[in-house]
């Protein structure tokens, strides 16, 4: 479960995961929002026949969402492999999955396609260069509506031009704890960049972790739109290990109590909501990364987060849950891991 | 400057509401923004409604009336239900509703023209239709001044770049 998450990862303190996603389009086909089932089964061929050339050695599983059950749909959406907004029109949508799973095409999710890269920690280089080197292969052999002065035509025209969304997740629970983090979000939307809760647009935020993506998507280069999320993303990482240090140097015990009480509260629940679980995941997450918890690694802290979430907890054990079932399986299998 | 709601630290975070248009403005402390329901970042926030309050904003100032009923000849898309929704119908609607959209799309991005990444083989295209008009334009200056050896020579390459180009089309 999660392999993306594997690999090297670069300021994995602050920074869980790096995302590139591009919107393409192709050209006469109606956007996905307009078209009907029969151009949209034209469509989906004709783009896996463009995929094929590149696919050729079984690197992707294609997959359609009318196959899934719901609770599969959002399995997948809790991984982060695939937007809530794909699996709207379950007839005419589908995805290619890359066998690392860093990898997802969603076919006729907003637009007809959406190249996504995700990387484990800080690390747009690669992500970039990874997506931009599928596209060039996309494109070989499809027609991508595009216009000499508006760049990538998109459904939205708040994607049009490069139709590039670069976004990191960062964990964020000291700019959190002292109040910082509105003055962090206030300064960020200033500059272009906007900050939104785990799951999108429109998602709360949850266990102190925030996406924080490029706004606009027209008028800029692409190295240049990432090469400013990343520098400002420095920016954030830097500041929240500063205030990490000083709680450290100064609130040393107070901040041993949280972590400690949060760490005692997860092995020992009977019944956990994802929302309080997060909260004190969050908190334990903070312990691995300052030396206050040693017995647990960071990762199965993040890992954990998402195998908690509703329709992994349900999927894990294969079959339907109420709420309170759903906590009480949810609290064991925490006290299990810990 | 106090904050408004405690009254008693200084006011560091200031922010505008508005509302259906009434516009209120507060300045209040780390704390109370903090405590209070005053700023919400929890609140699922919908940038689709933003996107088509901009549209209207844009339209009181610049939009024709002939132009609400603009409906695209491609996807039957018109400006009205573009206006609802905030998205277009095909990749076509960028020309249909172009009168609109350089100032919605400068409102958006603060720009109106792409300069990234072009697709590979557009890229020639593109190229080959650059060059195509400046021979035109040469063309035309050459034709003036009765240099017709010159306009001949200019004639043969737009014919062969043209063939060139309706070779990439295909």
């Amino acid at each position: 479960m999660i392999k993306w998450l594997e690999g090297p990862r670069k300021d994995e303190d602050v920074v869980v995961s790096t995302r590139i996603r591009v919107a393409r389009n192709i050209e006469n086909y109606k956007f996905p929002q307009y078209i009907n089932l029969e151009e949209s089964k034209e469509l989906t061929d004709e783009i896996l026949n463009g995929m094929k050339k590149i696919s050729g050695d079984d690197n992707y599983r294609f997959i359609r969402i009318n196959d899934l059950t719901p609770r599969e749909r959002f399995v997948y959406i809790e991984e982060h492999l695939i937007s809530p907004s794909l699996v709207q029109k379950v007839d005419k949508s589908s995805f290619l999955l890359r066998n690392d799973e860093k990898v997802t095409i969603m076919i006729n999710e907003e637009d007809h396609i959406r190249i996504q890269v995700l990387m484990p920690g800080l690390n747009f280089e690669e992500g970039w260069q990874l997506c931009t080197q599928i596209d060039d292969l996309l494109e070989e052999n499809l027609d991508y509506a595009f216009h000499e002065r508006l760049g990538y035509l998109t459904s939205c025209p708040t994607n049009v031009g490069t139709g590039l969304r670069a976004s990191v997740m960062v964990h964020l629970p000291c700019l959190v704890m002292t109040g910082h983090i509105n003055a962090i979000v206030e300064a960020l939307s200033k500059i272009g960049l906007t900050v939104r809760g785990i799951y999108g647009e429109g998602s709360e935020t949850l266990g102190h972790l925030f996406q924080i993506s490029n706004q606009t998507t027209l008028g800029e280069k692409e190295e240049s739109i990432i090469k400013k999320l990343n520098n400002v993303i420095f920016q954030v990482v830097a500041r929240e290990r500063n205030i990490r240090k000083n709680l450290m140097e100064k609130k040393k015990v107070e901040m041993e109590d949280k972590i400690f009480r949060s760490f005692g509260l997860l092995k020992h629940s009977r019944l956990m909501s994802s929302k309080e679980a997060m909260g004190h995941l969050s908190n334990v997450k903070l312990g691995c990364e300052m030396g206050i918890i040693n017995d647990v690694a960071s990762k199965e802290i993040l890992k954990l987060m998402v195998e908690i979430q509703p329709a992994s907890i349900q999927a894990n054990l294969n079959k339907e849950m109420t709420k309170e079932e759903r906590d009480i399986n949810r609290a064991q299998l925490i006290r299990n891991f810990l | 400057m106090l904050c408004e709601s405690c009254g008693k630290n200084n006011a560091t975070v200031h922010y505008t509401k508005i509302i259906n248009g009434s516009v209120e403005e507060y300045h209040i402390c780390d704390e109370c923004a903090m405590n209070g329901n005053e700023i919400e970042f929890d609140t699922p926030f919908s940038f689709h409604k933003l996107l088509t309050s901009l549209i209207d904003t844009i339209q009181e100032g610049q939009m024709m009336k002939e132009d609400q009923n603009i409906q695209c000849k491609n996807c039957g898309l018109t400006y009205s239900k573009f206006k609802q929704t905030g998205k277009f119908g095909c990749s076509k609607c960028y020309e249909t509703f172009k009168n609109n959209l350089e100032l919605l799309l400068k409102g958006i991005h603060g720009h109106n023209e792409h300069v990234g990444k072009i697709p590979r083989r557009s890229k020639n295209i593109i190229s080959l239709k650059r060059e195509v008009e400046s021979l035109k334009e040469e063309l035309e200056k050459v034709v003036a001044k009765e240099e017709f050896e010159k306009a001949a020579f200019l004639r043969d390459k737009i014919k062969t770049l043209k063939e060139e180009l309706d070779n990439c089309k295909e």
